[in-house]
């Protein structure tokens, strides 16, 4: 493919995503939309923020996370992060029971998840690189098993809280997207800004990250504190969606390897803006199925949880892990 | 002129390079021969800041590679290591473009394409160039990347084993070209080599290291003797004198 063919077919896929994801916003705006306008709009107006944010922070994310552990099965959430915030909210629970959580300013609660996984990983990346050297997959395997013994802790706890609370905390167990407070949303978004902001400032290096540690040392890029940064923010995007709307595993994987697939390049300024207008096609497009076409049946995350675990399946099975 | 002092490293109990010394002056093309996990490898990879000493310094144009910017150290000296691997899909153009990351950082300018177009017909790639390397052998992903570390246009040029997976007539050819560097356009080039006779066709200093010492250093001539070699590999050697070229045989 020759340099000019390659821009024209990126230029034309990205239009082709854009023009579908505007599609999907347009018609979960519009779509059997009774009584005043200005409600609806409003009202699905919310909704649609929450799930462009999330959509955004996580295919941004996987794609980073995958570019910095030159691995494309892996995603943050499998680094223990879902059970992380699984334990958090079941100790919450533990701890004040159920209406005493209500009665915490959701910002508040917000800022605590936010900040005991970001510290969480920062103490597991500290604590690991300065014993092992610079073994990424080592600080994988321990999240991997942390997130186990998280899990485990979590049933302890759901065991011993009572059958009210406990409806409570399985309500926090799967991704809600039309639960989240305006007001958690808008800090979000603060957030999801200011990590974007220092993310564009590395911008330059993704692509040479990708080629693995030593070419891009060799390459002149501080691959230690580059990498430790990029995990950092990363970190901090999951962290952000995870506490607006519960934990999504598998999605990120999904979107990543779709954006991969559908590019004709690996450069991230192919991958990232498609990863982001996939993910927000599925999130926005499967929401506006499922209100529209099955009645709130059934929940979104349910479904993507179920295409993200099998194309994880596929990607494994087919050998493209390396 | 690269300047290790007393670099040591191990690896848990195994001393991996024992306190060597050693210079290299500005110029000319230097082969590191040895025997497997003589620590070749590795004093190459200190040398370029890619693994750091546990002891010792080493230093480039007087700059101590494990203190200086490493952007900075990215224009004077390049390194490629054996057993590279990508996972994103990237065609032969879009890699060797990479060795010009130093000087643009990701934004190319016209020069810069110029060096990216001269470096692949270096390493005779113009025919790929728009291949992805996943769809290419060994030996050519092999000069996708020694194209990608030639035009990093430094003084200094590390290469770990660059003869891996290269045919007679490409091994030949890179030899060939890493000569002219050295002698047309004043280049350090440093080579890990595996084949005795290569390094003895085209260098102008030898360096043999066993057991993570340096145990020889000098012209081919004065290296490639059937003693030394012995002692060097652990084995049997004859040496040939052909074409005004030292030449080894192994096979007796």
């Amino acid at each position: 493919m020759s340099p000019d063919f390659e821009r024209r077919r990126a230029r034309l896929v990205l239009a082709l995503l854009a023009v579908a994801a505007a599609i999907a916003v347009l018609a979960f705006m519009t779509l059997g939309a009774r009584g005043s306008w200005s409600f609806v709009l409003s009202f699905r107006g919310a909704k649609l923020a929450v799930l462009v944010l999330v959509a955004y922070a996580i295919a941004v994310s996987t794609v980073l996370f995958q570019t910095i552990t030159g691995n494309r099965v892996l995603t943050p959430s499998l680094m223990g992060f879902d059970q992380l915030y699984m334990l958090l909210q079941t100790a919450l629970v533990f701890l004040w029971g159920a209406r005493g959580l209500t009665l915490l300013d959701p910002r508040a609660l917000f800022a605590l998840n936010v900040g005991v996984m970001v510290a969480f990983s920062l103490l597991l990346y500290r604590l690991l690189f300065a014993r092992a050297g610079n073994s990424l997959h080592l600080l994988m395997l321990a999240g991997i098993v942390l997130g186990l013994l998280f899990r485990s802790l979590t049933t302890l706890l759901q065991r011993l809280i009572n059958p009210n609370d406990f409806a409570v905390v399985q309500d926090r167990m799967f991704a809600n997207f039309n639960g989240a407070d305006g007001q958690l949303t808008l800090t979000c978004a603060a957030l999801v800004l200011v990590v974007t902001l220092g993310l564009w400032r590395l911008s330059s290096t993704f692509d040479v990250l990708a080629l693995g540690r030593d070419p891009a040392i060799s390459l002149g890029v501080n691959h230690h504190r580059t990498v430790t940064l990029i995990l950092m923010l990363v970190v901090a995007l999951v962290a952000a969606c995870t506490a607006l709307v519960g934990p999504i595993t598998f999605f990120g994987l999904l979107v990543a390897n779709l954006a991969y697939l559908v590019m004709p390049s690996g450069k991230h300024r192919h991958t990232l803006p498609a990863a982001v207008l996939i993910a927000i096609l599925f999130l926005v497009g499967g929401q506006t199925v499922l209100e529209r076409v099955f009645a709130f049946n059934t929940a979104l995350a349910l479904v993507i949880e179920f295409l993200g675990g099998l194309a994880f399946i596929l990607i494994v099975l087919k050998g493209r892990v390396r | 002129m690269i300047e290790i002092r007393n670099v040591a490293k191990s690896y848990g109990k195994v001393r991996v390079v024992d306190d060597v010394t050693l210079t290299i002056a500005r110029g000319g093309l230097t082969s590191l021969v040895g025997p497997n996990g003589a620590g070749k490898s590795t004093l190459l990879s200190i040398a370029a800041r890619l693994i750091p000493a546990d002891t010792g310094t080493v230093s480039v144009d007087g700059l101590d590679v494990a203190r200086t910017p490493s952007d900075q150290l990215a224009r004077r000296l390049a390194i490629l290591r054996q057993d590279n691997h990508v996972t994103a899909r990237l065609n032969v153009r879009d890699l060797v473009a990479f060795g010009r990351y130093p000087h643009s950082k990701g934004r190319p300018t016209a020069e810069d394409r110029t060096h990216v177009e001269r470096a692949l017909a270096y390493m005779d790639l113009d025919g790929l160039a728009d291949r992805f390397l996943d769809e290419l052998s060994g030996g050519q992903r092999q000069r996708a990347f020694i194209a990608m570390t030639l035009c990093q246009e430094t003084d200094y040029l590390l290469l770990d084993e660059p003869l891996n997976n290269l045919d007679i007539r490409h091994g030949v050819e890179l030899m060939k070209l890493l000569r002219r560097a050295a002698t047309e356009l004043g280049k350090t080039v440093v080579l890990v080599l595996h084949d005795v006779n290569f390094a003895s066709s085209y260098s102008d200093r030898i360096i043999a290291m066993r057991s993570g010492r340096v145990v020889l250093a000098g012209t081919p001539d004065e290296v490639m003797t059937p003693d030394n070699l012995s002692d060097v590999f652990g084995c049997r050697f004859d040496v040939h004198t052909i074409a005004g070229k030292r030449i080894a045989t192994y096979f007796s």
